[in-house]
């Protein structure tokens, strides 16, 4: 973030006037030490803990997380189909997302009706309605299987089979690719046309362009996305949950449902606890290795910050 | 190489075209299914219905339980609306403050603040559930409102930080030299000034409370208080196997309005994320 200190006004620089700040971010302040900070620091706490929210937490060492590695039946098979989800969802969102933004990049007309009817779905987001109509959508002979007949392809039991479910749950996620894509497009509108142009003179094809100009050029909006994707993919829960409930045969137990049923199905707040702190670890190592990465993949145009 | 270039224009519109109908298909099929009687809808058949018939719309709404449908719209409403005013109360008081005054751990605060972008709301929500049984919240819509009051949503504050920072420094600066106190600014100069993006925090946090189901599903418990996400989802589960044109048209009740809000606010969506270049 860039400052936007201005010393010009001598006023403005005593402490009287800029301590009104605190007045102004004060339910910022209390929010966050309240309902955001004092949670994520109490969850570290009961997850060291048996807590069945009757009786008082009862100290655990690292039995809960001795448990969740050794005779959890579910853990490994829920960290198995997270991150199975994470690797298929967020790249084909992502790459889908650019391919799109890129056809609209092209200044067709009518950019604007397409613009809305490939933002829609993503508006619904994590909707129960949509999750019916997937149901709906992916059933034996459904529309889906209606469609694919036409090339041939026989009906399978999307939903019902463990080897398709995961996949076609996960579509959803794809389907609503819409805000990725409003991001990339604001990015390419800043790629600059002489670069292309000089490329073009140059004798540069379109797809050496593309890796060449566009792609580093659109390397900061491709990290900002990776990661805020991945977080959102991690926590993948509506969806699956109505849809299938993780089943069959645990394909679609995802880790956020494990989290779910532990907390609030069988009251073990401690053992949640924990499973959300390996969850949360996860991600912040992830995220740690994305922001560590960029200085070899992430192109600033202004030199970086 | 004219006829080459339109060509090529054509070329695209024809892909953009597939891909869009492909895109929508789904909906516009939930749509028109919610017409259907229930026979049609399993025959597949084709996009339209035979006959238009509101016999889903009509038994869906009703249906056989203590409450119906118009209970559940009413308290959708009920958590939508004052989440919506509280989050466009406090974010733009929140985003004023970071953004333009530099008081003491303001770099601290504000990196703390964009930090909880990353916070994954799975991570949190245990002890959260824990805080709000102790504070006697639980199967109320508190949860949601007391929140959005509290600016917890970074996105929003970062949305407008934004926007602030785009407008000059020299307005609130004149203001003051004519002996405006910042609480007059911010009313006075900068409220008037910060609409649009105040109307993208509304369109945002409408849909999300709108749409919501994990928090619902976990603070919500009885039937009384269910909003639309709940309501559908147990007559999923009662009424699966027999009643799908009601399911159908219920679905329809509950995505039309977000559908609606979408097509007239679509303009400050677009800019949200466009300006923030946040949100995935």
């Amino acid at each position: 973030m860039k400052k936007n200190n201005n010393p010009s006004v001598s006023m403005k620089a005593t402490g009287g006037y800029q301590n009104w700040g605190y007045v102004f971010i004060a339910p910022w302040l209390v929010g966050f030490l309240l309902l955001q900070l004092y949670p994520l620091l109490s969850s570290m706490f009961y997850s060291f803990t048996d807590f069945d929210l009757l009786n008082p937490p009862q100290w655990a060492g690292l039995r809960n997380f001795v448990y969740a590695f050794t005779k959890d039946r579910y853990f490994f098979q829920s960290v198995q189909v997270t991150v199975t989800r994470v690797l298929f969802a967020v790249p084909a969102k992502l790459i889908f997302a650019l391919l799109v933004a890129m056809l609209l990049n092209c200044r067709v007309r009518g950019i604007g009706l397409y613009r809305t009817v490939f933002y829609l779905p993503s508006i619904f987001g994590g909707s129960v309605a949509i999750a019916i109509l997937w149901r709906f959508l992916f059933m034996r002979e459904g529309l889906v299987d209606q469609f694919l007949a036409n090339f041939g392809i026989a009906p399978r039991d999307w939903l019902g089979s463990p080897d398709t479910a995961l996949f076609t749950v996960s579509l959803v996620t794809v389907w609503e690719f819409g805000s990725s894509m409003v991001l990339f497009l604001a990015g390419l509108k800043q790629v600059p046309e002489e670069l292309h142009e000089a490329a073009r003179i140059d004798g540069a094809g379109a797809v050496q362009r593309f890796f060449r100009i566009t792609f580093p050029l659109l390397t900061p909006v491709v990290f900002f996305n990776l990661i805020m994707q991945v977080i959102n993919a991690f926590q993948e829960f509506t969806t699956p949950f109505v849809i299938t409930g993780g089943g069959p045969a645990r394909s679609t137990y995802l880790y956020a449902m494990m989290i779910y049923e532990n907390g609030f199905k069988f009251l073990k707040m401690g053992y949640a606890s924990a499973l959300s702190w390996l969850m949360f670890l996860v991600i912040i190592l992830l995220t740690a290795l994305v922001f560590k990465s960029s200085p070899y993949w992430v192109h600033y145009s202004d030199g970086g910050e | 190489m004219p006829t080459k270039r339109i060509l090529r224009k054509v070329l695209v519109h024809l892909v953009l075209i597939a891909l869009g109908l492909v895109m929508i298909y789904p909906l516009i099929w939930l749509f028109f299914g919610s017409f259907k009687t229930n026979r049609e809808i399993l025959g597949g058949g084709g996009l339209l219905p035979e006959k238009f018939l509101l016999e889903g719309y009509i038994l869906g709404w009703k249906n056989d339980w203590q409450y119906n449908f118009g209970h559940f719209l009413g308290n959708t409403f009920r958590l939508v609306v004052p989440t919506v005013f509280f989050s466009v109360l406090s974010t733009p008081l929140v985003a004023y403050g970071f953004a333009r005054f530099r008081f003491r751990g303001h770099k601290l605060l504000f990196a703390l603040m964009l930090s909880t972008l990353m916070l994954p709301n799975t991570v949190v929500i245990v002890p959260r559930y824990i805080l709000f049984r102790n504070f006697g919240w639980l199967d109320s819509y508190l949860p949601f409102t007391i929140p959005a009051l509290l600016a917890t949503t970074p996105f929003h504050i970062f949305m407008v930080y934004q926007f602030i920072r785009g407008l000059p420094r020299e307005l609130d600066e004149s203001a003051m030299i004519d002996g405006c106190g910042p609480v007059r600014i911010y009313c006075q100069i900068l409220l008037p000034l910060l609409k649009p993006v105040i109307v993208s925090v509304a369109v945002f946090q409408f849909i999300w409370s709108w749409n919501d189901f994990f928090n619902v599903l976990i603070f919500i418990s009885s039937v009384h208080k269910y909003t639309l996400t709940l309501g559908l989802r147990m007559m999923l589960d009662i009424d699966a196997a027999s009643a799908w044109n009601q399911i159908m048209a219920m679905s329809v009740v509950s995505l039309l309005p977000c559908a609606l809000f979408y097509f007239f606010t679509q303009k400050y969506f677009v800019e949200g994320i466009a300006t923030t270049g946040l949100k995935g």
